[in-house]
């Protein structure tokens, strides 16, 4: 997996509540068998027009948010669908952090599973960071996994939570199954003691 | 006397493998089942690190997501992407020794249609799926929940998770549902009462006479769209409902087994004096049939009242989305809901494709006529369903009445199959999401119970069902 210590990049303000992973990837892009190339499907239906052209008014296709690294977006982002694709479609566009007031649980999930950092700060904050990447042109920030901040160049600084084993587990790029795998015999005792019921009967 | 636990707290404390120090609990999967979406990167991540999968015998496959619906279709899948997808769980189906329900067998549905069918779905078991909708499973009391692709390759690489403990919600739903108000119309007015993120981090247990009162294809739904409020999970604690609708499938047990395990189950329910992080009480004779107006499931009305307007909400955050919801749905404030007309109706989903949401809607439908105006479409959640309203001939009825029968799968729910809205058209379904574009691109999708999407086929618009004049 990817490891996530500090990243600065450009802001995205994307000043909406309930985002949900439908938006985020649609639905028809979910038939590939690969875990690459999603990027390019990354918020279809809000990214182009009925004619297949980019919507201006979408702000992704702002040229002055090209190349954004770091998402703001509302409160609940990610709700909805377990689909890991919207993580992959962010990271691939090339989002390395989203920052929110809060994120439904299956996404975030997904996106620490990915090395794609969910930080939540409070309304407040949130707010500050979407004004200033709407204000000021070519905003970007600092968020800083070790240090558990993020911060810019002319003040803003907020601390954020995350439990000590996803920060851990984020910082070194672990392998989530090999560490579980080192618990192997847990498991096998775990089995030997499990009920006969507790497993689908035989037919 | 130890302390009194909730009925999750005790399938939590019953799964944890190990608990190392500074980490997770490593939390063990009884049962996971696979569909074709979410689980070929997790098959390619196994055969990359040369990784088998732990216990096939726990771990069952089905074809569900882009399956056509059309008989005619099945044998072939033309679009050749979906093609490709189904064809890649055949081949990991075969290689890693998983046990396959495919498109041409008796078990194939829905997953949270069959599990639950089979008897797979069990109280007190853990169980996972690559799917946000396996929440529904909580309604045997099991603790049931979607996790992703990564998620999905760490379970089949070694049946566990590692997993944070997450805070537990009592919903405690006080009196009974009125007539014509059902468990769709209860979790929609939970859902409109604690918000689309009220549950998030948590696990609902579902509590109170009216839950009691539910059938299991009624806790079904609710526990389905646990999920749509963000929880985790959501449950309902086993009873002899339970016991009633497990007795005798497939793979429940037989038996000596089947008295040690109803034994086993009746402990679950929560003990007197359990502690919940959180309760929120509702009351349900204060509920009606409910119609969604907007694009979260969340923004949600009663069937007597009108579109809402922006202006009236509390926030600027929730006055701009209603704002911008309305101009998606195409609706305007004021206009009551009643007078909206349909183009399409879905009346299918792992929510309410059941064979007692079908006889609901056949009741509905018995004697009318679908609109000319109306498109409608039967999709029931699996053969075995498919198979059972047939014998009732409920098949005949939904046809006689102009309403499309279906083969079973997930169809317009998410439109991952041929079944879409076009542009603009707007449908009562009696799916779990009226996300933009969710059946259909700039497709408008209104919630409902399935008795309310039959009746909103025939007249052409929303009704009350309460008022509905049945002929049978």
């Amino acid at each position: 997996m990817q490891a996530f210590q500090l990243h600065t990049g450009r802001v995205a303000p994307l000043n909406r509540a309930n985002v949900d992973t439908d938006q985020i990837i649609p639905k028809q892009f979910l038939k590939r068998i690969e875990r690459s190339g999603y990027g390019q499907f990354l918020f279809y239906d809000w990214r182009y027009l009925a004619d297949g052209k980019p919507d201006p008014s979408f702000i992704l296709n702002h040229p002055r948010y090209a190349g954004a690294s770091v998402l703001v977006a509302g409160r609940n982002f990610g709700c909805g669908s377990s689909r890991e694709h919207a993580p992959w479609a962010l990271q691939d566009y090339g989002f390395r952090a989203i920052i929110a007031p809060s994120f439904a649980d299956i996404f975030a999930t997904n996106c620490t599973k990915n090395g794609l950092l969910p930080v939540v700060l409070s309304d407040p904050e949130v707010a500050k960071l979407l004004l200033n990447a709407s204000q000021f042109e070519g905003y970007f920030v600092t968020v800083d996994l070790e240090k558990r901040e993020v911060r810019d160049q002319s003040g803003f600084l907020a601390h954020f939570e995350i439990d000590d084993f996803k920060r851990k587990f984020l910082l070194e790029g672990l392998d989530d199954i090999g560490l579980t795998l080192q618990h192997e015999p847990d498991i096998t005792a775990y089995e030997r003691g499990r009920k006969t019921f507790a497993t689908p009967a035989s037919t | 006397m130890s302390r009194p636990r909730t009925l999750f707290e005790k399938i939590w404390d019953d799964h944890v493998v190990c608990q190392p120090a500074g980490e997770p609990a490593l939390l063990y999967i009884d049962l996971h089942l696979v569909h074709e979406v979410t689980s070929p990167q997790a098959f390619e991540g196994l055969r990359l690190a040369g990784r088998r999968v732990r216990r096939p015998d726990l771990t069952f496959a089905t074809v569900d997501h882009n399956v056509p619906t059309l008989a005619a279709e099945r044998s072939i899948i033309r679009d050749p992407i979906a093609a490709q997808q189904v064809n890649a769980l055949r081949r990991n189906c075969r290689d890693f020794g998983v046990p396959l329900f495919d498109i041409d067998s008796a078990e194939q549905g829905i997953v949270h249609v069959i599990g639950p069918e089979l008897g797979l779905t069990r109280p007190g078991i853990t169980l996972v799926c690559g799917d946000s909708h396996t929440s529904t499973h909580g309604a045997f009391g099991a603790l049931a929940f979607g996790i992703g692709t990564s998620e999905v390759e760490h379970v089949l690489a070694t049946q566990c998770l590692r997993q944070q403990r997450p805070k537990t919600l009592q919903v405690l739903v006080r009196g009974s549902l009125p007539n014509g108000v059902t468990a769709k119309d209860l979790a929609l007015g939970i859902i409109g009462s604690i918000s689309t993120d009220g549950a998030t981090g948590h696990v609902i247990e579902y509590a109170g006479e009216a839950v009691r009162a539910l059938s299991m294809e009624g806790r079904m739904t609710l526990c389905n769209m646990s999920i749509e409020a963000g929880a985790r999970a959501g449950m309902v604690a086993p009873d002899e409902t339970t016991f009633a609708y497990l007795r005798g499938r497939r793979f429940a047990p037989k038996g000596a087994a089947w008295n040690e395990a109803v034994a086993c189950w009746k402990t679950l329910p929560s003990d007197p004096g359990a502690q919940f992080d959180r309760v929120v009480e509702i009351d349900a004779a204060a509920l009606a049939p409910a119609v969604t107006w907007g694009t979260s499931p969340g923004m949600v009305i009663s069937v007597t009242e009108r579109v809402p307007d922006p202006q009236r909400f509390p926030s600027e955050v929730e006055r701009s989305a209603a704002l911008r919801a309305l101009e998606y749905m195409g609706l305007r404030p004021g206009t009551p809901i009643q007078e909206v007309p349909v183009n399409r109706v879905f009346i299918g989903s792992c929510t309410n494709a059941r064979l007692e949401d079908l006889r609901a809607a056949a009741r509905v439908a018995k004697g009318h006529k679908v609109s000319s105006k109306v498109i409608a479409m039967v999709v029931p959640g699996s053969h075995a369903v498919k198979q059972a309203a047939e014998q009732e001939k409920l098949d005949q009825v939904f046809r006689e009445a102009g309403f499309e029968w279906r083969e079973s799968g997930c169809s317009m729910c998410l439109g991952m199959n041929p079944d879409i809205l076009q542009p603009l058209e707007r449908c009562a379904s009696t799916s779990n999401r009226n996300f933009e574009g969710r059946q259909g691109t700039r497709g408008r999708t209104h919630l409902v119970s399935p008795a309310m999407a039959a009746a909103a086929a025939i007249a052409g618009h929303f009704v009350d069902i309460r008022s509905w004049e049945y002929r049978d």
